[in-house]
């Protein structure tokens, strides 16, 4: 199975004081863990992404608690000041534990 | 049972009133990288105008195809490209080591699928073709039709002719092919007797219920589904419709589905590629 | 804009009159658990509709799946007045939480966008969270239409 990098359209350059866009988009199921397996007729165990997380130099900009339903391959589009150059660090993490990061630069003038 | 009957009746009838649904003009909003989702149809044909299934969708679905981000269908787009420079197979090639940057060796490519292969003496499908080059030249297994990576891997090949006419052989060998996808097209079957141009051809641009009923295009495939929730193809839309009409499905792949993609890829001429499209 | 006759229309009904039979009923959640879990982020306080968060969904949407949902809050976002957190709750889902945004003085602007499940036509509410304490609450109430082949 091909390991699906996230997507992430976050500017590289800004005016101090400018305010950003960021959006992120990610290949997940969300299994909301209230389906049930048609042959089987078992529960399929619950796997979404329960957290998301954006940085920018390591601070916390914005975060989402997430519960299952926020649709498949789920979707955040939100805002920052650009204050100072620096790294955006954006990150994943579902119920089993994987993590995905991605990271992209910024440069403020 | 009659009374969810006359109600579903109700609500097909009612559900007319959605300003927001139909058909849209050419020149107005349009799917990312795409400038035709209505053209002419070719004379004598069953069809008065060619329309993409973009134009049945509504506003929200729309707008995920104008924008390559938003729509979600990239991210097996970007899955594909990672597979065609991945090394698999015996033979330690990728889809690289022969065919180097796809956006130069596979423009135009997807447009033209399925294509007769005159050494098979057959027609072959884009998955086909791709796991033909899997087992051949890189000694690599088959993927299965509808498994993530064919679908990451078609979606990447079809995106490169995004934008560029439909351009299916329809002449020569291909011939009885298209001949035989058009007579399933025609051909009523499952327990509601019905076929294909019984919803696309006769009734399209009115309301199955809820939805509005496209002329089941396939320029978009393989398609971002709201329903699927991900990517799949057009083998499985086609299985999907047959259940709708309590048929036994032909299974992918089958002579029966790679005729009916011939003949709908030929009956579509005029529009362009739109994959990976968003559609309900 | 055409619409079926009634002969179709009935065959057509009976094409995807299966769907409405599968539609899962029970264990949903009701405008009672939606209080429980507005309770609980709110501590109790009173919360009213305020002009300052807006909440903006389609009026109708075309697939549960995937509804689109943006939230907006007026605020200057300065360490000294911003938006802690927005949670967006659903009264039709088998669970009330949909999810919680949280937000600090870095965001610039209170403003996400995201797309949520709906398991049919219901309220979606949103709830801001101030720096000061303050709670200001928006509700909108989004059709979702049962599809036929498609949906």
């Amino acid at each position: 199975m091909a390991k699906s990098k996230p997507r992430v359209k976050a500017p590289k350059k800004a005016a101090k004081g400018d305010i950003v866009t960021i959006k992120t988009l990610i290949s997940h199921k969300m299994e909301t863990g209230l389906r049930k397996d048609k042959k089987t007729g078992e529960i399929i165990p619950r796997r979404i992404i329960n957290k998301f997380v954006a940085q920018f130099n390591g601070k916390d900009i914005f975060s989402v608690d997430i519960d299952p339903s926020i649709s498949a391959n789920p979707y955040f589009q939100f805002k920052m000041r650009a204050e100072e150059s620096g790294e955006f660090a954006f990150i994943w993490t579902d119920d089993n534990g994987e993590v995905h990061t991605k990271k992209s630069k910024l440069k403020v003038s | 049972m009659r009374g969810l009957i006359k109600a579903a009746v109700v609500f097909a009838l009612a559900a007319g009133g959605f300003a927001n649904f139909g058909p849209v003009n050419a020149g107005e909003d349009l799917p990312a990288g795409v400038t035709v989702v209505k053209a002419p149809a070719a004379k004598g044909g069953p069809l008065a105008e060619i329309l993409s299934g973009w134009g049945s969708r509504s506003k929200s679905t729309q707008q995920l195809q104008q924008d390559d981000f938003e729509n979600p269908g990239y991210l097996w787009v970007d899955k594909g490209e990672t597979l065609w420079n991945t090394v698999d197979g015996k033979a330690g090639k990728s889809c690289a080591t022969c065919h180097d940057d796809a956006s130069v060796s596979m423009k135009g490519v997807g447009a033209a699928m399925p294509k007769w292969d005159a050494k098979l003496g057959r027609p072959m499908t884009l998955e086909q073709r791709v796991n033909a080059c899997r087992t051949d030249n890189m000694e690599a297994k088959e993927w299965k039709w509808e498994s993530d990576q064919m679908l990451s891997m078609t979606a990447y090949v079809k995106n490169q002719s995004r934008g560029m006419p439909v351009n299916v052989q329809a002449d020569g060998p291909m011939e009885p092919w298209v001949k035989r996808g058009k007579e399933l097209y025609y051909t009523r079957v499952g327990q509601l007797n019905m076929s294909c141009a019984n919803c696309h051809e006769a009734n399209y641009g009115k309301f199955i219920r809820a939805d509005y009923l496209s002329q089941g295009q396939s320029n978009g495939f393989p398609t971002y589904r709201l329903k699927w929730q991900k990517v799949g193809s057009l083998h499985r839309r086609f299985k999907g419709c047959m259940k709708n009409i309590r048929a036994k499905p032909y299974k992918r792949g089958s002579d029966e589905f790679v005729a009916m993609e011939i003949y709908l890829a030929q009956r579509g001429k005029g529009l362009q590629v739109e994959s990976p499209a968003v559609r309900n | 804009m055409k619409s079926l006759n009634r002969r179709e229309a009935l065959v057509f009904s009976a094409v995807t009159g299966g769907l409405l039979l599968m539609t899962p009923t029970g264990a949903f959640a009701n405008a009672g658990d939606a209080m429980k879990t507005m309770e609980e982020f709110t501590g109790g306080k009173p919360v009213g509709d305020s002009k300052l968060i807006a909440l903006e969904m389609p009026e109708i949407a075309e697939n549960g799946n995937t509804v689109p949902l943006a939230i907006s809050v007026e605020s200057p976002m300065t360490p000294d007045s911003y938006v802690k957190r927005v949670i967006i709750i659903s009264e039709g889902n088998p669970r009330p939480e949909v999810a919680t945004f949280n937000f600090s003085p870095l965001s610039g602007v209170a403003e996400a966008s995201t797309r949520m499940r709906l398991a049919k036509t219901q309220n979606v509410i949103a709830i801001a969270e101030l720096s000061d304490g303050s709670l200001h609450m928006a509700k909108r109430q989004v059709k979702v239409t049962i599809g036929g082949c498609g949906g």
